[in-house]
């Protein structure tokens, strides 16, 4: 796979990009709509839906106020039950260690099930450069892979495709990474499920590791959770020799019976279902059944960095639903390849500057600029992500970071805004004001706006004026006010 | 009870007419509402960009200007969120104790004007008059950041004269948001567009918000494609009257003249 999203444009030009594509548009403008419908029914259902949201903030809010306890406690009990625990602080070590477990069984090839956390740490990419194919098993994952594409949805991730363009993609790429496509291939899209189900078969069947990811870690047993739709994920978890699971360690909570709010909040949230169809636990090794040799990865890459931060710490409660894509009026716009990461949208534009940090990088300093603030993602969030405040905060953090080179044109206009905002006197009305919009919009770019928008007509007094000239209102004026 | 008017910087050098009106609706209903001249802008434009101790001006300002009335309201939903969510932020960051305790005690007490003639007035008939058929777009701030709920349409559906039509997509954000519509205009466009296409498919008139911002970049867009439909901020609606109507009529089409010459 050759696709990346190293070395992407800044988040207005790769938006600029995506806008000019209609068919782009037009199937994230269908998708996000159809999933946004679903998961507002099914959510209108539960009556205790806001007592819910709060209790499973609660239960992650407390899972990272004692991170490290818990971690120690997952290992403890992980390593009790057959498990072999590894610790990567970035992506290049867990990498590493997944790259050597292939190794040490001569695997030339592994199976994964769907997994954010591997794509962040560009792990097919890195076992590739190793000579190992990974081949991705999830449908839309599958799709994104065969077409040399980048995923662009959290949970849909070739929801910019429509089944035209998925049936193009298998017919022409199946062959060369395994069981090719029938020749009479239709798109509708039970065929092209069972053409993909047949094509992924024979992976299943030959290889000995698997990858997976996993949605919660249970510190108290050992346990590592994934919910899926298809169980291809399970066919993962369970038919090769060795299992490799790579964990974000954000994704530990104390005890299992808190899986309870996060497990209901989850697939209502993310594919508009009462129930997630598969529903995985594994817990180490158990003789004779499935895998008999489990490594667990415990991957940092960022996390201790974001968990510092005072207002941001809380994007880690994240539980990786992608409500807050569906309903984002920006992401409807660009889709998630503009965001530049595999975290796109509302959660991505935050994440990515915690886990990164600001101040270096005009991609990533970009992000948190990428939404209106209307809101509507803190709405829809399960764990209650307060995303626009989160946003706000980094934009201020992203400022800061430059604060002390070559001040930006913007940065000056803010200054004078600042001096004169400090006293009325200095404002003096309507001229003054004017001149900073003015002033300000010249600074930012006046054609921006006027590109496509008229600009109002200024009036020939302004309101502080004419409450001087009339006393409020009191005193009878001649002509029009 | 004394009560003080925040016009807010877009209202003052943009929309006069939006806090004349407030003056005027707000008199009517037997409430004298002083406009008190030290305030300036709630800071909003800069914390929104991220320039936080550029605002701590601004936020001293505010809570000077208006220290001492029992409710401030404004015809603005977002500079109300700015004031009761965000000027917080702000006064926490610069250090300064006192000015933290002051913003403390204000910040209940400002008031978006829907919420102030719902809540404090306990009025939904203001007495308005309004030939016209509008729809209503809630502002993203008004909706979510201060919960306005329907406060602004039951006062529009007690307007006599008034049709209010329902907009598909209501509650999807104009693609305003501050500087988002220059820092992204490509974006904030494509938003814009979409809301307009809806705005228009209503056949109404006018359309109607709470927010002269968002008004400014939906009538931008509205007006850029010659469509007809005007903006008009909620404020301008609920002072009308049979007396008034005449006069406004005059003025408009004074200004649709001017803006079919330019
Ligand atoms: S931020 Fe909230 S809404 Fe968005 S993906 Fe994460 S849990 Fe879901």
């Amino acid at each position: 796979m050759s696709a990346t999203f190293v070395g992407m444009p800044a988040f207005p030009e790769a938006a600029r990009e995506a806008l000019a594509d209609s068919q782009l548009r037009y199937n994230l403008a269908h998708a996000t709509g159809t999933i946004r419908d679903k998961r507002a029914k099914v959510v209108a259902e539960v009556d205790d839906w806001e007592d819910l949201r709060v209790a499973g903030a609660a239960v992650k809010e407390t899972a990272l106020r004692d991170l490290e306890r818990h971690l120690v406690r997952l290992e403890e009990t992980l390593t009790a039950n057959g498990a072999t625990v590894h610790w990567a602080r970035d992506a290049a070590e867990a990498n590493a260690i997944v790259a050597a477990i292939a190794k040490d069984h001569a695997a030339e090839e592994v199976v994964k099930v769907k997994s954010m956390v591997t794509q962040e740490i560009g792990l097919n990419e890195a076992l590739a450069e190793e000579g190992i194919a990974a081949w991705e098993t999830d449908l839309a994952e599958l799709i994104v892979q065969l077409g040399d594409d980048l995923p662009s949805h959290i949970l849909v991730p070739a929801i910019h495709r429509n089944r035209a363009e998925i049936r193009e993609i298998f017919m022409s790429k199946m062959a060369a990474a395994g069981r090719p496509a029938p020749d009479d291939l239709s798109d509708e899209p039970a065929v092209l499920a069972a053409a993909a189900r047949e094509h992924l078969r024979e992976k299943f069947l030959r290889a000995k590791v698997g990858v997976s990811g996993a949605n919660f870690a249970v510190a108290e047993s050992g346990t590592l959770v994934v919910v899926e739709s298809e169980g291809n994920g399970r066919m993962c978890l369970t038919l090769p020799e060795v299992l490799v699971s790579v964990v974000g360690i954000e994704k530990v909570v104390s005890r299992w019976e808190e899986l309870d709010p996060l497990l209901r909040l989850l697939p209502r949230s993310s594919t508009g279902e009462r129930m997630n169809p598969y529903t995985s636990t594994w817990s180490g090794v158990t003789p004779g059944d499935g895998p008999q040799e489990v490594h667990v990865v415990l991957l940092d890459n960022g996390r201790t960095r974001a968990l510092a931060d005072e207002v941001g710490r809380q994007a880690l409660r994240c539980i990786r639903c992608s409500a807050c894509l569906n309903v984002c009026p920006v992401y409807e716009r660009t889709g998630g390849h503009a965001y530049g990461s595999v975290y796109p949208g509302p959660i991505g534009a935050i994440l990515n500057p915690l886990l990164k940090g600001v101040g270096h990088d005009d991609q990533v300093d970009s992000l948190p600029y990428a939404s209106s603030l209307c809101g509507a993602c803190f709405e829809v969030c399960p764990v209650r992500i307060d995303i626009p405040a989160v946003l706000v905060d980094q934009r201020a953090q992203v400022v800061d970071a430059h604060r002390n080179g070559v001040p930006k044109p913007e940065a000056a206009a803010m200054k004078g805004a600042a001096y004169v905002f400090g006293r009325s006197s200095r404002l003096a009305g309507l001229e003054r004001l004017t001149g900073i919009g003015l002033g300000l919009a010249r600074r930012v770019g006046i054609a921006a706006w006027t590109g496509a928008r008229d600009l109002p007509d200024t009036p020939k007094e302004s309101f502080r004026a004419w409450w001087r000239r009339t006393d409020g209102g009191r005193r009878k004026e001649h002509g029009d006010d | 009870m004394r009560v003080a008017l925040m016009v807010t910087c877009i209202n003052e050098a943009l929309y006069p007419r939006t806090g004349q009106a407030v003056v005027r609706l707000l008199r009517r209903l037997g409430v004298e509402v002083d406009f008190p001249q030290a305030q300036t802008c709630c800071g909003q434009p800069m914390v929104n960009t991220g320039y936080l101790d550029e605002a701590v001006p601004a936020v001293r300002t505010f809570v000077e200007a208006f220290a001492g009335y029992d409710a401030v309201v404004s015809p603005s939903g977002s500079c109300t969120g700015s004031a009761r969510h965000q000027h917080s932020i702000v006064a926490r960051r610069s250090g300064d104790a006192d000015l933290e305790a002051a913003v403390a005690d204000l910040a209940p007490k400002v008031y978006e004007l829907s919420e102030f003639l719902v809540d404090v007035l306990g009025v939904t008939d203001v007495g308005a008059y309004y030939p016209h058929r509008v729809t209503y777009h809630p502002t993203c701030h008004s909706l979510r950041m201060l919960g306005v709920g329907d406060r602004p349409r039951r006062l529009l559906e007690s307007v006599r004269g008034l049709t209010l039509v329902d907009l598909p997509g209501a509650d999807q954000c104009c693609g305003f948001g501050g500087t988002f519509a220059v820092k992204n205009a490509d974006t904030s466009i494509a938003m814009g567009a979409d809301k307009a296409r809806h705005i228009k498919e209503t056949g109404a008139e006018m359309v109607v918000a709470g927010d002269n911002s968002c008004l400014t970049h939906i009538g931008g867009v509205l007006s850029r494609q010659r469509s007809g439909v005007r903006p008009v901020h909620l404020a301008e609606i609920l002072a009308s009257t049979e007396a008034t109507v005449d006069e406004a009529a005059e003025v408009d089409a004074g200004a649709d003249a001017e803006g079919a010459a330019r």
